[in-house]
């Protein structure tokens, strides 16, 4: 196997290993749309990062994660709802990484890469930020599971119970950060969110706990992985995308193959 | 006198400038139930989250003991469709506890053939009764419950209730309770809080249903299902419809045809 195809393929699934659970809780918490919006915040990030020297990884963790708290500091003025909100967000975010990127005429950006994912492109060092990236956030994810699930079931009657509900959400929202700043180099940053939801999606019907979903959407984000990669080499497309492709088919497939689901 | 678990003084609230809640004061003791009834807008279920902590008021403070374990049954539960919960794990998600425990704490109220069951797929009661479960896995000093009663159809709701007033007996614990039941909540119910953003009347529940204020907000309605209530049965139906018969009067049926010893009147 060639190098560049081995890391490709180190890097997506440690990407999709992490996309897995953290995507079970976004879509058991209906964020589908906040994960996009943090990810639509990247290209300002990839800016910040250039600007001010920084890993370009860390630009994009720190910008996800202050929109974020924007959106929560916009969502105590009870006017507007939440979709509106993050519309607002995800679009101005966007936009604003368009303009600023336009001004940075000394560099060269490719844009492409940072919207639909260079995973080809993979380097060693990248391999060392996804998994970095990806350890701690199952680690976070880990410890904060058994909180963070009450939370998602019943918010009033978890803090009830004692749970620090907004430092567990603010946590939550971290990781999403982190999963997004290092999946950026595989799917890109207007692809993301669908490496978190297509694979929990598949994994629904399957599961019987909340962990099982988590493990399996970890296992089907590795296959798809695997397969868009294959697929990609095979017919010349492109990898991302072919990537995201493979995961809608496997969530196709499940959602047709014959069987009785658990509710 | 019994141990006091929680006081409420001169609560006031207002969200967006409109108020919410006026000057209202409330205590709940120990093996009491204390029943929060009014119309709606009464402000009744904002009052519950003033005292559970879950909203700061403008005015007024809250007091628990210290220590005081406090057991929630929320008015309502959406799980989305998409998370995978049996049962069990919903039980154990607020306290850790073996299996054995969480079927004991189903079976005592009614719902332990469920144990195993996704929570999407049991019925309106049902959750009710595995929500009161989750209240009671906590080993609470105090339950606090918003609309226990709803989606649980009419024995299903005797049954409940009569479940509900057992245990201040058989937990010793207080108990304080939103409800629309007028009928139910007069006939089980220790002290009554008549509420409609202040307190209009309460004490015990004989003395508010003759209170001019209660007749005014829930008119001769109220006092004709309250009327109702009082006949007799000489049996009940069970959740599957099965016949009851109702002798003898055990100490934990406080409800249809036991008439319970006069209580000293609390006016809080």
């Amino acid at each position: 196997m060639d190098d560049f195809l081995a890391r490709a393929l180190l890097g997506g699934v440690g990407v999709a290993l992490a996309a897995g659970p953290l995507g079970a809780f976004i879509v058991w918490r209906r964020m589908a749309y906040f994960g996009d919006t943090l990810a639509h915040s990247g290209l300002l990030g990839i800016v910040l990062g250039t600007v001010l020297n920084l890993n370009l990884q860390l630009g994009v963790a720190v910008t996800c994660l202050l929109v974020a708290l924007v959106l929560v500091l916009l969502q105590r003025q009870r006017r507007l709802a939440t979709d509106t909100l993050l519309g607002i967000l995800a679009h101005t975010a966007l936009s604003l990484g368009l303009v600023a990127l336009a001004f940075l005429e000394t560099v060269r950006v490719d844009l492409t890469g940072y919207l639909f994912g260079d995973i080809l492109a993979i380097g060693r060092i990248d391999l060392y930020w996804i998994w970095g990236g990806d350890l701690l956030a199952l680690g976070v994810l880990a410890w904060l599971w058994r909180p963070l699930l009450a939370l998602t079931v019943h918010e009033e009657l978890a803090q009830v119970e004692g749970v620090p509900v907004f430092p567990v959400r603010l946590a939550f929202m971290l990781l999403v950060a982190i999963v997004i700043a290092v999946a950026m180099k595989v799917v890109g940053i207007l692809l993301i969110t669908s490496l978190l939801i297509i694979p929990a999606a598949a994994a629904r019907r399957f599961a019987r706990s909340p962990e099982g979903m988590a493990l399996l959407a970890s296992g089907l984000g590795s296959v798809a992985v695997g397969l868009g990669l294959w697929a990609s080499l095979r017919w010349d497309t492109p990898a991302g995308p072919s990537v995201v492709l493979a995961a809608a088919a496997l969530f196709v497939l499940g959602s047709v193959v014959p069987g009785r689901s658990w509710r | 006198m019994a141990e006091l678990l929680l006081t409420a003084e001169n609560i006031g609230l207002a969200i967006r400038g409109n108020p919410i809640l006026h000057d209202v004061s409330l205590r709940v003791v120990a093996g009491k139930i204390v029943a929060l009834i009014g119309p709606n807008g009464a402000g009744k279920s904002t009052l519950v989250r003033v005292l559970l902590g879950l909203l700061r008021p403008d005015s007024g403070r809250v007091w628990l003991r210290p220590g005081l374990r406090v057991g929630y049954m929320p008015q309502r539960l959406a799980l989305d469709d998409t998370l995978p919960l049996s049962v069990q794990r919903f039980v154990t998600l607020g306290t850790p506890a073996a299996r054995a425990r969480v079927q004991a704490a189903l079976a005592e109220v009614g719902a332990a053939h469920v144990l195993d069951s996704p929570v999407q797929a049991i019925s309106g009661g049902e959750l009710q009764r595995v929500m009161l479960a989750r209240a009671l896995l906590h080993e609470p000093d105090l339950l606090v419950l918003d609309e226990p009663i709803q989606g649980v159809d009419l024995h299903g709701q005797y049954e409940l209730y009569d479940l509900i007033s057992g245990l201040r007996r058989t937990r010793g614990c207080g108990i304080l309770m939103v409800s629309h039941e007028l009928h139910l909540v007069m006939a089980t119910t220790d002290q009554v809080l008549c509420l409609n953003r202040h307190v209009c009347c309460s004490g015990h529940p004989d003395h508010v249903a003759r209170d001019p204020a209660y007749l005014e907000l829930f008119g001769s309605d109220g006092a004709r299902r309250l009327a109702v209530y009082h006949h007799h049965h000489n049996h009940h139906h069970d959740l599957h419809g099965a016949v009851v018969p109702d002798l003898p009067p055990s100490p934990t049926r406080g409800g249809e045809n036991v008439r319970r010893p006069p209580m000293e009147q609390d006016h809080g």
